[in-house]
């Protein structure tokens, strides 16, 4: 162990799939698992003659993206050329951003447990996706292919990379980052997200140096980790891997790695791989962007309240905790239903309702609040019953659940099904003292002291009333009864 | 007088007026064109030239080109016919669309009857550098007819078609055109849709059309000019293509390039250009020298700038979708590096070195950086210029049709063939060669360049000189 | 500047499998060109701006609309190595 304490420097590079209905610059549609090469044209299969057109929708959601990262946006975009040879590029170059990206420097705001954190925006840019390259024999993984087999319905998608300062420090604040960013991009629908699919990727770059250094060590890439559990663990596992080196006497190879999830274990990707130069030039076939600035103000005004700063108002507003309002705030959907019950009803209960019984019982029949015929003024009117004593707790549980199975009105169920709290004292009295008598074993015990046999008692007057006696208050009545007896 | 002799314009009035009909012309060029002594044609579409002249002498509006062939450069795709862009790499290649322009010829009426040789991927000025041949001058076969478009431009020369498309980088319609006697033009940048155009230089590629009249050119650039949303550099044309009539210059202004009539121009070129310039003051106009102060550097900019963007567009001819695969590759680094070895020529691979050179790592900033700096330049030296005249005149081409075989072992003196072209096409700007006489036998072509957007303005000149020119010779041999 | 080295690197970024003869003759070919050429860096051009298109337009864009793609066997038929599964490359090696 060395006396080096060491302070790991991380930046992410982030790929997201645009919800735009055609290529970036090509009119073929989207393709979502279709058979190969039927989402082709002359321009996406870069056929001899052949040229790119702008999908301005991209541009468009850039822009909303750009706005919601804090960037500015420049006065003039242009895209060039990012050559190099595989063959999953067609052209053999990519139509990429490289100096005039259309983002330019901003700030994300992100919530922690320890409370709120900005990580530095460097840009975000637009291009192509590439074609999907299949490998055959081996073990399906590039290392050990026979060949491959190429299709190109992915190839052309439109692309927004964003890339971050290297300004994380470990792997859990990173994950919470990508989490919050995703969360935000789905939100404004930009992108559907999905990791596991692909839709979003992650890049993580990693270096380490002794705290108080400020020149930054050499980097390496964590390439494509589909899951925010392996994103955190993974850049975990590269920085425990740095220090390993630099502390045993070796330095840190700058390269492109892969990190395993079952086992741990990262493994160089491209060991022969010489340093691309991929020569950017301008793309002559296209002509810069200048985007409105009306537009761009009017697009800014328009964004609808962020994920982040919903959550935040939650917590603030509503007092909810970081991981009430982190759970309730996705989907946008979820929280959407949370805050019409939270309108007409004390938010905090409301936030434990939602995300527990409402939930669970709408799961076990395959639904989710917002689909569900449940009212959320229904869930609000129960609530308040509750507050207003006229429920107990167990029975406003029941009446949720009976609305959930088969709808109704909550004052008309509780009627029907003769939930309504006993209110009068005298009769919670006399049920305690009835209790008391009958069980006398029981209330030598807990007039010894033995706590534990409240509920015992709060069980049995529950049993006796079906649920309709305040178990709160039934326990108060409970001990003075007992303690008077 | 014989249907060969006739230009186009002249084709269609005949078909109008029931004297012929577009199977007639069509199966009469046909015959020309497979009697090819000249190497013109790469490809002869027979059966589908045939069919369309009768589907079109069946309809009952006749569209404007009334069925009269035309042959096509074989850079431009057309679909299902073999395009090889003059290259063993598209040997056999059929695309799956058509070029924008050239559906936009065959709506109006043309039928194709052939693709026509080239320089390899454009890259020539002689069109020895095709993987097919050369294509031999119709005025002297030892002799080269130019290039790019060599095949275009031979084969109006030598009749077999009345007019042609070629296309035009660095001087690849203008050059061919001034060695092979006919009008050839470059119109505006942006003019003509370059969808379908197989790539060379993206920024300074241009359809253009190859006639043996100014009014037969005009006429094929209107029905090819507008916004095609297919290709995003190309312009909207609010100005229609006007028919010229001219007849003379009176008012207009013509610049002389100083730069391009002294030592570097052959004197009988110089002679024969100096003459039809002699002739601007009888017809009304103002002769006046202008400079071009970094005209110099044209070629210098032209041969980074150019071979930088094409080293880019010709990454894609890998063996994968389309074109030459190298057999029995093991691995993919073989199968790239052998399938590109066999399918290029040498020129071509010179160019894609140089580009590649001029775009790498370190070379960048001083090479193409420069050079695109370079042009910005040019640019401005025109746009001087035509503050002062209205049109600028030059020789198209240092010096007459070169024998083959003599510029092919050093590839700077080929180079130096565009001195003259080269920095009008760096200016985006439209320009056309009209022959303007013979030295030694062999034709001499004017060139005129105008301000963008000017091609109206510009025909009408070249047309009222045309008239002055007479211009009557007809290669030997031809027009039997 | 055009050594043996630069020219083989350039030779590798382009993927041109140039024969021993070839490298030798493009190095040449290429110093001879570039020799001429050269002459664009004797010019100060600092505060010249480079021009990438020739006729300034700016913000062509195309509507998110749909157009038909091609049919699989039209976008596989000029594929020199093609099966149901799309075009066959050889292995990385």
């Amino acid at each position: 162990m060395s006396d080096v304490q060491w302070e790991a420097v991380i930046g992410i590079e982030i790929h997201a799939q645009l919800l735009t209905a055609t290529k970036m610059f090509c009119g073929c549609a989207l393709s979502f698992g279709d058979p190969a090469n039927t989402h082709t044209c002359p321009v996406c299969l870069a056929h001899p003659g052949a040229l790119p057109v702008v999908n301005a929708e991209a541009i468009r959601l850039a822009v909303i993206a750009g706005h919601a990262l804090g960037c500015e946006i420049p006065e003039r975009s242009v895209f060039s050329r990012k050559n190099y040879f595989y063959p999953d590029l067609p052209k053999a170059y990519q139509i990429s951003q490289f100096d005039e990206p259309i983002c330019g420097p901003g700030r994300f705001r992100y919530l922690t447990e320890d409370g709120e954190k900005f990580l530095g925006i460097t840009r975000a840019h637009l291009e192509e996706d590439a074609a999907k390259l299949n490998h055959f024999g081996g073990e399906g993984r590039r290392a050990d292919a026979l060949g491959s087999v190429v299709d190109f319905n992915r190839g052309g998608t439109p692309l927004l990379e964003i890339v971050t300062e290297p300004e994380l420090h470990n792997g859990t604040d990173a994950a919470a980052f990508l989490k919050q960013l995703r969360q935000t991009l789905v939100h404004l629908g930009i992108t559907d997200g999905s990791m596991e699919q692909g839709s979003m990727r992650a890049d993580a770059n990693i270096s380490i140096r002794p705290l108080g250094v400020t020149t930054l060590g050499t980097k390496t890439e964590l390439k494509n980790m589909n899951s925010f559990t392996f994103l955190e663990r993974g850049i975990a596992a590269e920085i425990e891997r740095q220090i390993g080196i630099v502390e045993s006497g070796g330095t840190v190879t700058q390269e492109t790695l892969h990190y395993e999830p079952a086992t741990g274990h990262i493994s160089s990707l491209r060991s022969k791989e010489e340093a691309h130069d991929y020569r950017y030039f301008p793309e002559p076939d296209l002509v810069p962007v200048v985007p409105d600035r009306g537009w761009v103000d009017e697009i800014r005004a328009a964004l609808p309240e962020l994920p982040v700063d919903r959550r935040d108002r939650w917590m603030r507003e509503y007092e909810l905790t970081f991981e009430d309002a982190e759970v309730l705030s996705e989907p946008a959907a979820l929280g959407d239903y949370f805050e019409q019950v939270a309108a007409d009803a004390p938010p905090k209960s409301a936030a434990n309702w939602v995300r527990g019984d409402l939930r669970a019982f709408l799961r076990e029949r395959g639904q989710e609040p917002w689909e569900s015929d449940v009212a959320p003024g229904a869930v609000a009117q129960i609530i308040r019953m509750v507050e207003a004593r006229e429920i107990s707790m167990p029975s406003a549980k029941q009446v949720l659940a009976h609305i959930v199975a088969h709808g109704g009105d909550p004052k008309e169920v509780v009627a029907s099904l003769g939930l309504g709290a006993i209110q009068d004292e005298s009769a919670l009295i006399a049920i305690v003292d009835e209790l008391i008598a009958a069980n006398p074993a029981q209330a030598a015990q807990l007039r010894e002291g033995k706590e534990k046999l409240v509920g015992f008692f709060v069980g049995q007057a529950m049993k006796a009333t079906q649920g309709r006696a305040d178990p709160g208050r039934i326990g108060e009545l409970v001990r003075e009864r007992v303690a008077a007896s | 007088m014989a249907l060969f002799d006739l230009s186009a314009e002249q084709q269609i009035a005949a078909v109008v007026a029931g004297e012929t009909s577009s199977v007639e012309l069509v199966a009469a060029h046909l015959a020309r064109a497979e009697r090819d002594e000249w190497n013109s044609f790469l490809a002869v579409d027979r059966e589908r030239a045939l069919s369309r002249a009768k589907e079109i002498d069946g309809l009952a509006v006749r569209p404007p080109l009334a069925g009269v062939p035309i042959a096509i450069k074989d850079a431009l795709s057309t679909r299902d016919l073999v395009t090889t862009a003059g290259s063993k790499m598209l040997e056999g290649f059929r695309p799956i669309y058509t070029a924008t322009c050239v559906a936009r010829l065959e709506a109006a009426g043309a039928v194709i009857i052939g693709k026509t040789n080239m320089d390899e991927f454009a890259m020539g000025s002689s069109t020895e550098n095709s993987a097919y041949g050369p294509t031999l001058n119709p005025w002297d076969i030892t002799r080269v007819p130019g290039g790019s478009s060599g095949g275009s431009a031979s084969c109006v020369a030598a009749r077999q078609v009345p007019w042609s498309l070629g296309s035009d980088t660095g001087g690849s319609i203008r050059q061919p055109a001034a060695l092979c006697g006919i009008v050839g033009m470059k119109p505006t940048y942006g003019a003509i849709s370059r969808y379908g155009l197989i790539a060379f230089a993206s920024s300074l590629d241009q359809v253009g059309p190859f006639a043996r009249t100014v009014r037969d050119a005009a006429l094929l650039l209107s029905h090819m000019v507008g916004r095609d949303p297919m290709d995003a550099t190309s312009l909207e044309w609010t100005e229609p293509i006007r028919m010229p009539s001219a007849t003379r210059l009176d008012g207009l202004r013509v610049g002389v390039i100083e730069e391009l009539m002294g030592d570097g121009i052959d004197p009988g070129v110089r002679a024969a250009c100096q003459s039809t310039i002699d002739m601007v003051e009888g017809l009304g106009g103002t002769v006046v020298p202008i400079a071009l102060p970094h005209a110099g550097y044209g070629l210098a900019t032209y041969y980074l700038i150019a071979p930088a963007e094409a080293s880019a567009n010709l990454a894609r001819f890998d063996g994968i979708r389309y074109g030459h695969c190298a057999a029995d590759a093991d691995v993919l680094l073989e199968h790239y590096e052998r399938t590109r070895a066999e399918g290029f020529g040498p020129e071509v691979k010179r160019r894609i070195m140089l580009g590649t050179f001029a775009l790498s790592s370190g070379y960048y900033d001083a090479y193409y950086g420069q050079a695109q700096r370079v042009r910005t330049l040019i640019m401005r030296d025109f746009a001087q210029a035509f503050a002062d005249v209205d049109v600028v005149a030059s020789p198209t081409s240092p010096s007459t049709a070169f024998r083959l075989g003599e510029r092919t072992a050093d590839p700077l003196s080929m180079y130096l063939s565009d001195i003259c072209t080269i920095p009008i096409s760096l200016a985006g700007l439209p320009s056309l060669s009209i022959p303007c006489g013979l030295s030694d036998g062999l034709p001499v072509g004017l060139q005129l360049a105008g301000p963008a957007f000017s091609e109206n303005r510009l025909l009408e000149v070249a047309h009222a000189l045309e008239l002055a020119i007479g211009f009557d010779h007809v290669p030997q041999g031809v027009g039997q | 500047m055009i050594d043996d080295a630069i020219t083989r690197h350039v030779a590798r970024l382009a993927r041109l499998g140039l024969t021993e003869d070839e490298i030798v003759r493009m190095q040449h070919e290429l110093r001879a060109i570039l020799e001429y050429v050269d002459q664009v860096q004797g010019l100060d051009l600092a505060d010249i701006v480079p021009t990438t298109h020739a006729i300034p337009l700016t913000n062509v864009l195309r509507e998110d609309l749909s157009t038909p793609s091609v049919p699989a066997d039209l976008a596989l038929r000029e594929g020199p190595n093609v099966t149901a599964d799309g075009f066959t490359v050889p292995r990385m090696g």
